[in-house]
């Protein structure tokens, strides 16, 4: 019974810290400097095309193949991260939130970055449908 | 015992290996990995990834027999900041048999939630192995190639119970990797002191931006790298006297959406090291492996 208990609370807990991944917490640690950073491939053709593909390899295991989430895993379509400024997407692929599921990409080459913010930037916010659509997505 | 010997002997063979992986999996993701073969650098697992690896060597030592190593691996990505791994091993030594030497476990944890410029990962490993492992996943003290002239049965009558520790450090700059890893091993079933050795890897992809069209051959795919290895004697007489060192370039290719395959020559430096070992290495990552049984994995 007890043991019920203990696996119980702790079961709790991890969905605490997963869901929390999805707060955007993360927003307020970012420092001024970070966040002033421009994307230098933001709306560029071949670096949308190019990040896509990185998103597909990397990215979309967790965060779906549309960005709408995946499980508990966040929605990258939201209004939260659409509107976020790319020096506060870089921070967060540079750092990750380790404690809360987001590893840090900061193996992954600078400009492969800034090519994945320039297409996750280009799918827009996620129409109601299709927020719908993927009904198990973690609420942004 | 045969029927072991015989599965060891045909999970040793490289192309085998390469064969059941691609065959095994359709699909997968590629970490992001750097190429080393003994260097560990800070990235972990991603949480809820498996990696399936295969490290193989084949050497032919002077005075010794030509041996093939093979190291199954399982690596696994609990969270953010903490990956578990377990290894399998077994070597073929031609003119004498075919031996599974032993397990390792091991923990990595990364301390510090923020990425800095260093960025340290602190190592804890567990082996259960016998003198006749060729794995040669780290050289400490004054392992040397000499030790593999033990036959095979010899080497299995020596059981080492050993504990590993190593602080690792690792840099990520402008697309380049520098990874510095500081090892200590210690036996817990013998007496003797803490022997120490160290590992140094640098490398980086061949291009720093994906181009805007999928190829299998694309320079995005590669990552080339270069690692030097070794021991550093014990507690008791710290140094570079009677050990043996390696150099090794390596490459790693990242097959889109598939599995990685990578490849080094480990050169010895000095007359206590093996010529040449031949490394190569399969892995293959499968994602949110745990998502798949729950079946939500889309």
């Amino acid at each position: 019974m007890t043991g019920n208990k203990s696996a119980g609370m702790a079961a709790m807990l991890a969905a605490v810290l997963v869901c929390g991944a999805a707060d955007g917490s993360w927003l307020k640690h970012v420092p001024e400097a970070d966040r002033k950073c421009v994307n230098p491939l933001a709306g560029q053709a071949d670096a949308i095309a190019g990040g896509a593909r990185i998103f597909d390899d990397h990215c979309a295991k967790c965060h779906g193949d549309n960005a709408l989430g995946r499980g508990k895993r966040p929605s990258l379509r939201s209004e939260r991260v659409q509107q976020a400024k790319d020096g506060e997407i870089f921070w967060l692929l540079k750092n990750g939130n380790l404690g809360k599921g987001m590893p840090t990409w900061a193996a992954l080459p600078e400009p492969m970055r800034w090519q994945v913010i320039a297409y996750v930037k280009s799918l827009g916010p996620s129409s109601p449908g299709e927020a719908s659509r993927s009904s198990d997505a973690a609420k942004p | 015992m045969e029927l072991c010997g015989f599965l060891l002997q045909i999970c040793c063979n490289k192309y085998f290996s390469l064969f059941l992986f691609l065959l095994l999996f359709g699909a997968a993701a590629r970490g992001q990995e750097p190429p080393y073969f003994v260097t560990y650098s800070d990235a972990l697992e991603e949480p809820g990834n498996l990696e399936i690896a295969y490290k193989g060597i084949n050497a032919s030592p002077k005075n010794s027999n030509t041996f093939n190593s093979g190291t199954l691996e399982l690596e696994y990505g609990v969270n953010g900041w903490w990956t578990t791994e377990v290894y399998l091993n077994g070597q073929i030594t031609q003119n004498d048999s075919t031996v599974f030497t032993g397990f390792r476990w091991e923990n990595r944890f990364r301390p510090l939630l923020r990425h800095h410029f260093i960025n340290p990962v602190l190592y804890a490993e567990f082996e259960n192995i016998n003198g006749a492992d060729r794995s040669f996943l780290e050289v400490v003290n004054h392992d040397s190639i000499s030790d593999v002239r033990a036959t095979n049965a010899d080497g299995r009558a020596d059981k080492k119970r050993e504990m590993e520790l190593k602080l690792i450090l690792s840099s990520n700059t402008r697309g380049w990797n520098i990874s510095e890893n500081f090892i200590s091993e210690k036996k817990l079933n013998q007496s003797g002191p803490w022997e120490f050795g160290y590992a140094l890897g640098v490398s980086r992809p061949l291009t720093l931006s994906a181009g805007r069209n999928a190829c299998l051959f694309c320079r995005e795919n590669f990552v080339a790298g270069l690692e030097l290895y070794g021991g550093l004697r014990t507690t008791d007489s710290f140094g570079l006297s009677g050990t043996s060192h390696y150099l090794g370039p390596n490459i790693l290719f990242n097959f889109p959406k598939g599995p990685s395959i990578g490849f080094e020559p480990s050169f010895g430096e000095n007359a206590n090291s093996g010529g040449v070992l031949w490394r190569f290495k399969v892995s293959y990552e499968i994602e949110q492996i745990f998502s798949r049984f729950r079946g939500n994995s889309h």
